[in-house]
């Protein structure tokens, strides 16, 4: 039984996509396990960042937790309901409680439609607005919480920056009152200057609504300014969760390591005086992944027993757990 | 509050909001000029085809064996034909079918392209591929010999002609629609609105057809003059509006012609009418185009 303050429990996530071959009849030989045994859970009001680098599986888990793609196997518990295997009826109602902002603030808005139209659809949507009034009433309020002026609302996406767009996809985002809202790299798209000033909205809104945060990013420095706490993925799995502090404090995954050691300090002298750690090779096949630990290949750790035994993940006390044979005691 | 400098600048000044046809109007002889001359020859021809009755000085098949051939003259603007029949009266009422039989066809046309368009490509899967393999067998057929096989069937007339010309070019259209709905639905926009739990005939008709509307409107302009023409070509092989109906077409291939060297204003009346009325349509669509996209507004 879950807590009651847990939002959503994440228990082992499969998602793998079928590779198909042959002209005529398709056959499967094959599949990319982009997603391949995650467990998480965001507790209400938290933020969770998900960090990893391209094709590790993070967009993917986002998608998967909205049902936006099927699953293969494993649970996403959403405020205490299992709705892993939910279509797409039973799915509907329990999309109010689950939004997404995007990465790409151009792609995100239908050009064709006004501002009004955007926010306004998931009320319409879910039959949330009893008339015009309410509904333009509404419309305002979600403008102005994001820092919009309400006449902006008749104005086409176009016309707008890319900051502004980001904000009106997170007004869309705020319409039916979620209770979780998974963020998809929101800002990767943006000026390094907009980027705080939209992470800041994400922080106040969080505040003043309660709201929780799934924060896919591969940006580290803004995972640790929005995040509560933060799971590294690799190849489909989450390799290490911990509370933001202590991760970046002393990250404990190997992988982990080379990512904050990848991060450039502002001090050209410190910079170069830092002993090095890089990893080198490339990520490998999701559709093949190694044997053993999958990071094995990289690692500059590397035991014997990680080439041949999958690590799992290990409570290490705190609220952090780490998927390495390091710490095997 | 959340108030951040970005976003706290004055508004521009917006325009006033007129209401909306007049506006659209306005629009079009502003910042489109050459699609305006297009709108007007557009209107213009309608009025003929609508009024040809009353604007007509004689009947379309009035024939007056004492003016046979007559080059054009006061008493006949743009000529007599070979029984002696007004060349203008016979274009102002072939305007009648030629735009009726044009307008509907194309617009049948672009209707079964949208509607293949977006089902086998929002869909996708199966029901894609079977879709399109039915397209692909119907394209390979060559359109003249199925436009003759039907029509020798069901036998020759106005309705068969608009229903077989709008199934011809809608199913070999389909293929751009369905290809601007495929880049269509990968945007964000449509996935936001899936996520938010937006019904399918929502999803199409807010997010998908809106933004497919360019290919739409350049597939139907471009099939109104395509539509014109194999009609004229299905008159020659006597297969189109039977005559003594006056289609421009068939003017055209038939007595045109036939004395084309002997009165070239036969073919000439016909042939400028059909030009005129495509190029219009066609730089009318494309200004349509244009002004319809919320980007383009306020540029030229």
């Amino acid at each position: 039984m879950s807590a009651p303050d847990t939002v959503l429990e994440v228990k082992d996530l499969k998602v793998h996509f079928p590779v198909l071959a042959g002209a005529v009849v398709r056959r499967q030989v094959g599949s990319v396990k982009a997603v391949d045994g995650v467990s998480f859970d965001v507790r209400r009001g938290e933020t969770l960042g998900l960090v990893g680098e391209s094709g590790c599986g993070k967009s993917t888990t986002g998608l998967a937790i909205l049902k936006m793609i099927d699953i293969t196997s494993g649970e996403v518990k959403f405020e205490g309901e299992n709705i892993s295997s939910y279509d797409r009826s039973r799915m509907r109602p329990i999309r109010r409680r689950m939004q997404m902002v995007y990465q790409d603030p151009f792609g995100s808005l239908n050009p064709r439609m006004k501002v009004s139209e955007i926010v306004g659809e998931p009320l319409e949507v879910h039959g949330m607005a009893s008339d015009r009034a309410a509904y333009d009433a509404r419309v305002a309020s979600l403008l102005d919480m994001v820092g919009l002026l309400p006449d902006m609302a008749d104005r086409y996406p176009h016309e707008f920056s890319g900051g502004q767009r980001q904000r009106i996809g997170i007004a869309r985002a705020l319409a039916l009152d979620p209770a979780l809202i998974i963020c998809d790299e929101p800002v990767s798209a943006l000026d390094v200057s907009i980027q705080a000033q939209v992470v800041n909205l994400f922080q106040e809104l969080q505040e003043r609504l309660g709201l929780t945060y799934i924060f896919i990013a591969h940006d580290l420095a803004v995972v640790r300014h929005i995040s509560h706490r933060i799971a590294v993925m690799y190849l489909g799995r989450i390799v290490e969760i911990a509370p933001r502090g202590e991760l970046y404090a002393k990250p404990l995954h190997p992988y982990t390591q080379a990512l904050l050691a990848a991060i450039p300090i502002p001090d050209p002298e410190v910079e170069a005086s830092r002993p090095q750690q890089i990893i080198t090779g490339e990520v490998p096949s999701a559709m093949r992944p190694p044997p053993g630990c999958r990071f094995h290949t990289r690692c500059p750790k590397v035991m014997e027993v990680c080439r041949s035994v999958d690590p799992s993940m290990r409570d290490r006390g705190g609220g952090r757990a780490v998927a390495c044979h390091l710490y095997d005691t | 509050m959340v108030a951040v400098a970005e976003t706290v600048r004055s508004p521009r000044r917006r325009r006033l909001p007129a209401s909306g046809m007049l506006s659209f109007v306005g629009r079009l002889f502003r910042d489109k000029p050459l699609g305006a001359f297009g709108f007007v020859v557009c209107v213009i021809f309608l009025f003929c085809g609508l009024f040809a009755d009353i604007l007509a000085p004689y009947g379309y098949n009035q024939i007056s064996p004492l003016n046979r051939l007559k080059p054009p003259s006061a008493q006949f603007w743009l000529g007599t034909d070979n029984l002696g029949r007004d060349m203008l009266s016979r274009c102002l009422y072939g305007a009648q079918l030629s735009v009726i039989i044009g307008l509907s066809a194309a617009g049948l046309a672009t209707a079964v392209s949208i509607f293949i368009g977006i089902v086998s490509g929002y869909l996708g899967g199966k029901l894609d591929m079977i879709l399109q393999r039915f397209v692909d067998a119907w394209m390979s057929f060559p359109d003249l010999i199925i436009l003759i096989v039907v029509v020798s069937v069901v036998g020759p007339g106005m309705g068969p002609v608009i229903v077989l010309l709008g199934l011809l070019y809608g199913i070999g259209g389909s293929r751009i629609i369905r290809g601007a709905v495929l880049s269509v639905r990968e945007n964000a926009y449509v996935h936001a609105a899936q996520s938010t739990g937006a019904t399918l005939p929502r999803i199409l008709w807010k997010h998908i057809l809106p933004n497919v509307m360019a290919p739409v409107i350049v597939l139907f302009t471009t099939r109104v003059g395509a539509v014109i023409l194999a009609e004229s070509g299905l008159a020659f092989l006597g297969l189109g509006v039977p005559p003594p109906a006056p289609t421009w077409g068939g003017m055209l291939s038939g007595s045109g012609r036939s004395y084309m060297y002997l009165a070239p204003w036969l073919a000439l009346a016909p042939g400028l009418c059909i030009t005129t009325v495509v190029y219009a349509i066609n730089v009318f669509g494309d200004a349509l185009r244009d002004l319809l996209d919320p980007r383009m507004r306020g540029s030229r």
